[in-house]
């Protein structure tokens, strides 16, 4: 059976400083499969599929490629070995028309001098024209998210590649451009290409792969064959325990409060997102759901006047709010958490405790405006353990912490200047499970506090598990809210795809 | 972590351990080196430059850089001097001419944060014209201010008791920024903005505005430090600190500043400036030909920066 395998990786080890990414990983893909890699936020699947890449070198193990062994120094070296990867990130010039993204790789090998356009929009129409209506002579900033990772995809297609990669493609894709992939991926598949599908959504898996891999904190979990699994197994596996445990308990009946924290009237921006109205309510953790690029993160940035010039109504405890910066939607008790924790969200060179102050740094300075260390310090020290943040000491970098406790940081930073509202935009991304449950469990708590909890996030049984209600958004509007039984993927999945002024059955 | 290991960590003991090495080793090698004559022409020599270090340390936290400040100081001097020859008192004189540095420093500020471009381009293009008014202003040449009363030159040339003015200034502008910079709610957002600028929007902070000011404080203090200069020489020259920006960029980032911003101390750029200078000063009293100083000069900035670079990966 040896000589079926493409992809043999074996005993694969990744330490980053003192955290291990990959515990000696074993994974084997066969000729013309498509293989699934499931595993929670920080389990290491992009770890070891940027290894396989030759985007990072391994400490130790061994990979062979077509039955030989191989040390892939460079995302270059392995396209020439035939290796395709379509990120999770977009990762496209926004000046450059879509054909030369296409072919950006190929110019770099290319042996010629000069530019071949019309060769190049010729052959990117043709591998386009399998994926949606897309003309290749636009340029990539003119395109919707969705197109711009059709544009990925297609990247990866062009390349003459035996084994591709495709890690969450699915994330900014509505229904119909996701089914459109999944008939190219088995398509491809037919031909003896392997595939690599990585996602967190157990339908696409269990729809459309052979086999599925669980990690789990960096290390090898099983292996099995989807037609002998079941979701629920898989799942289990990825948390390493039963499921039930995983989420903090809801809110109980009788906590149920009609009192409404937030009230958001009719809140339009000229270009990204028209009448958005909804409340949240004392006790409860309300989540958005959407594709990447249906608008979330910006109504959201918009309620906090962080972006955007926004029209229409918000009421904080029924008094109307006049808010023109950021800074007054502190003041008021509205706080945001950036989904990108290292890009927009911590400093990371600067110390915990400064992080922590940034919301207010006046809260720890006398009234001249002199900072006193000793009170920074011990508000770090105070919210760091309220939330159970690991840390040698406060005046740390914060980017020696781990992604967990990075996170644990940020919503430090949060309750800093005692929030009554805070959006959450991705709160457990890159983070590792033992952190994700507590997140989670602190959402819970701050919400049985009284403060509001609004929690944006990609991953789907995130919301179900932890919201209380679910508001879901396709396109710049509301297209839907579902709560209790009607809390399911397949609702969500469908209200985020199609737009249908409507409510499921509450 | 104990005090001492701690003091070893700080870049600023680093460059202290090698200022004074330079002194053991200069006095050995120049008896004239370790005089008080000496020591006072150095002194001089970096202080008034000093004034502006801060002004381009403060900038360079928050992200910025200013190309223009030798220009808008030589200015500051032009102006000052052109109103005190047409008969305006030269305190007042000085006051306008500061006032006008201050203004350019905004005229900048809002190129950058308003119209959205960068501060290498605006300042380099305030540079040139900045220079282009001293020359225009002056007919090319200096101006020589005689009748400057003696009050008025007592601040670039008097002494309080062994002490020159120059330096009492610029010790209380250093200490004075320095603390501001570590300590105060106003400065920590110039670190924020210039560590992250994204995540500072993202905490409430006008980034813009702390930008825009920062801009603006490195031109008034280049007013400050034209105004002194006039008071030394009792006279403006309109071709004065041509080349003032790179020995100024220079002092800061030896002294632990980071062009992409966020990092950096007012006593670090000082100690940047003191090396600097006591490197130059040496220099000429063993004889090395001037040629030969601007090579040494840009040699150590560029060691200085490869090995923060060095020890910075290492840690993180």
């Amino acid at each position: 059976m040896a000589d079926d395998l493409i992809l043999q990786i074996s005993n694969l080890s990744k330490a980053f400083g003192p955290v291990q990414a990959l515990r000696g990983v074993d994974f084997e893909l066969r000729r013309g499969e498509i293989h699934a890699i499931a595993g929670e936020n920080g389990a290491g699947k992009s770890t070891l599929m940027n290894a396989v890449d030759g985007i990072l070198r391994p400490d130790s193990g061994e990979i062979r490629f077509d039955g030989r062994p191989v040390d892939i120094a460079s995302p270059a070296m392995a396209q020439r070995l035939g290796i395709g990867f379509v990120h999770q990130e977009i990762a496209l010039c926004p000046d450059i028309t879509v054909a030369e993204n296409i072919f950006m790789a190929a110019t770099n090998a290319s042996p010629h001098l000069l530019m071949n356009y019309r060769d190049l929009e010729r052959r990117a129409a043709a591998v386009l024209g399998q994926l949606g209506d897309i003309d290749p002579t636009s340029l990539a900033r003119d395109l919707s998210i969705s197109q711009q990772q059709l544009v990925e995809i297609a990247k990866a297609l062009t390349l003459d590649c035996r084994v591709l990669i495709l890690d969450e493609p699915t994330a900014a894709l509505t229904e119909k451009e996701a089914q459109v992939l999944f008939g190219i991926m088995r398509r491809l598949a037919a031909q003896g290409i392997s595939i690599i599908y990585i996602s967190h959504r157990m339908v696409e898996i269990f729809d459309n792969c052979d086999r599925v891999t669980v990690l789990r904190d960096g290390q090898y979990i099983t292996t099995r064959k989807i037609a002998e699994t079941t979701p629920r197994e898989i799942v289990n596996a990825m948390v390493g325990r039963v499921i039930e445990t995983l989420y903090p308990e809801k809110q109980r009946p009788e906590e149920r409060s009609a009192e409404v924290i937030l009230a958001v009237e009719n809140l339009s921006e000229r270009r990204r997102f028209r009448n958005i109205t909804f409340d949240v309510r004392k006790g409860e953790i309300l989540g958005f759901a959407g594709l990447i690029g249906a608008g979330r993160s910006e109504i959201v940035k918009g309620i906090c006047a962080l972006e955007g010039e926004v029209t229409g109504e918000v009421r904080l405890k029924g008094r109307c709010l006049d808010r023109r910066h950021y800074k007054d939607s502190i003041a008021e008790g509205i706080v945001y958490l950036s989904e990108d924790r290292k890009g927009d969200g911590l400093f990371l060179e600067m110390s915990i405790a400064s992080n922590v102050s940034a919301l207010a740094v006046q809260q720890i300075a006398s009234n001249l405006g002199v900072i006193d260390d000793r009170r920074e310090q011990a508000q770090a020290r105070g919210l760091g353990e309220q939330l159970n943040l690991k840390c040698g000491h406060v005046g740390q970098p914060v980017s020696t912490l781990s992604g967990g406790n990075q996170q644990k940081v940020a919503i430090a930073k949060m309750l800093s200047v005692k929030p009554q509202v805070i959006f959450l935009d991705e709160p457990t991304r890159g983070v590792d499970v033992g952190a994700k449950a507590e997140i989670h469990r602190i959402l819970r708590e701050l919400a049985r506090s009284g403060v509001g909890i609004v929690v944006i996030s990609s991953e789907l049984p995130e919301l179900i598990g932890v919201c209380d209600r679910v508001l879901v958004v396709r396109e710049g509007q509301i297209s839907g809210e579902v709560s209790g039984d009607s809390m399911t993927e397949e609702n969500i999945m469908h209200l985020a795809s199609v737009l249908e002024r409507q409510q499921v059955a509450i | 972590m104990g005090l001492l290991k701690r003091l070893l960590r700080m870049r600023e003991t680093g460059l202290i351990l090698i200022i004074l090495a330079l002194f053991v080793v200069m006095s050995f090698a120049s008896p004239y080196f370790l005089t008080w004559v000496n020591m006072r022409a150095m002194a001089m020599a970096f202080a008034v430059e000093g004034i502006v270090v801060v002004g381009m340390t403060i900038l360079l936290v928050s992200g910025g850089i200013d190309l223009s400040v030798g220009s808008v100081t030589a200015l500051a001097m032009v102006i000052a001097g052109l109103l005190f020859l047409n008969g305006v008192d030269p305190w007042t004189a000085s006051l306008i001419s500061i006032a006008a540095c201050t203004a350019i420093g905004a005229g900048m500020g809002f190129f950058v944060t308003r119209v959205g471009l960068h501060h290498f381009i605006v300042s380099l293009a305030v540079m040139v014209i900045a220079r282009g008014a001293c020359l225009l202003g002056t007919g090319g040449r200096p101006l020589g201010l005689f009748t400057l009363p003696p009050e008025f030159k007592f601040i670039g040339q008097g002494s309080i008791g062994v002490i020159p003015v120059v330096i009492v200034i610029f010790v209380a502008v250093v200490v004075t920024f320095d603390f501001m910079l570590r300590r105060t709610t106003i400065f920590r957002k110039v670190f924020y903005t210039g560590s992250n600028e994204k995540a500072a929007a993202y905490s409430g902070i006008r980034t813009k505005k702390v930008v825009f000011l920062t801009t603006t404080l490195c031109s008034a203090l280049c007013g400050v430090a034209g105004i002194i200069y006039m008071a030394r020489f009792g006279s403006a020259q309109p071709t004065f600190g041509i080349g003032m920006e790179l020995n100024v960029i220079a002092a800061a980032v030896i002294g632990g500043a980071s062009l992409s911003g966020g990092t950096g101390t007012i006593f670090g750029a000082i100690l940047g400036a003191i090396l600097l200078s006591v490197v130059s000063s040496s220099l000429a009293l063993l004889d090395v030909s001037v040629y030969w100083q601007d090579i040494i000069r840009g040699s150590i900035l560029l060691a200085a920066v490869s090995i923060d670079h060095y020890l910075n990966k290492r840690r993180g």
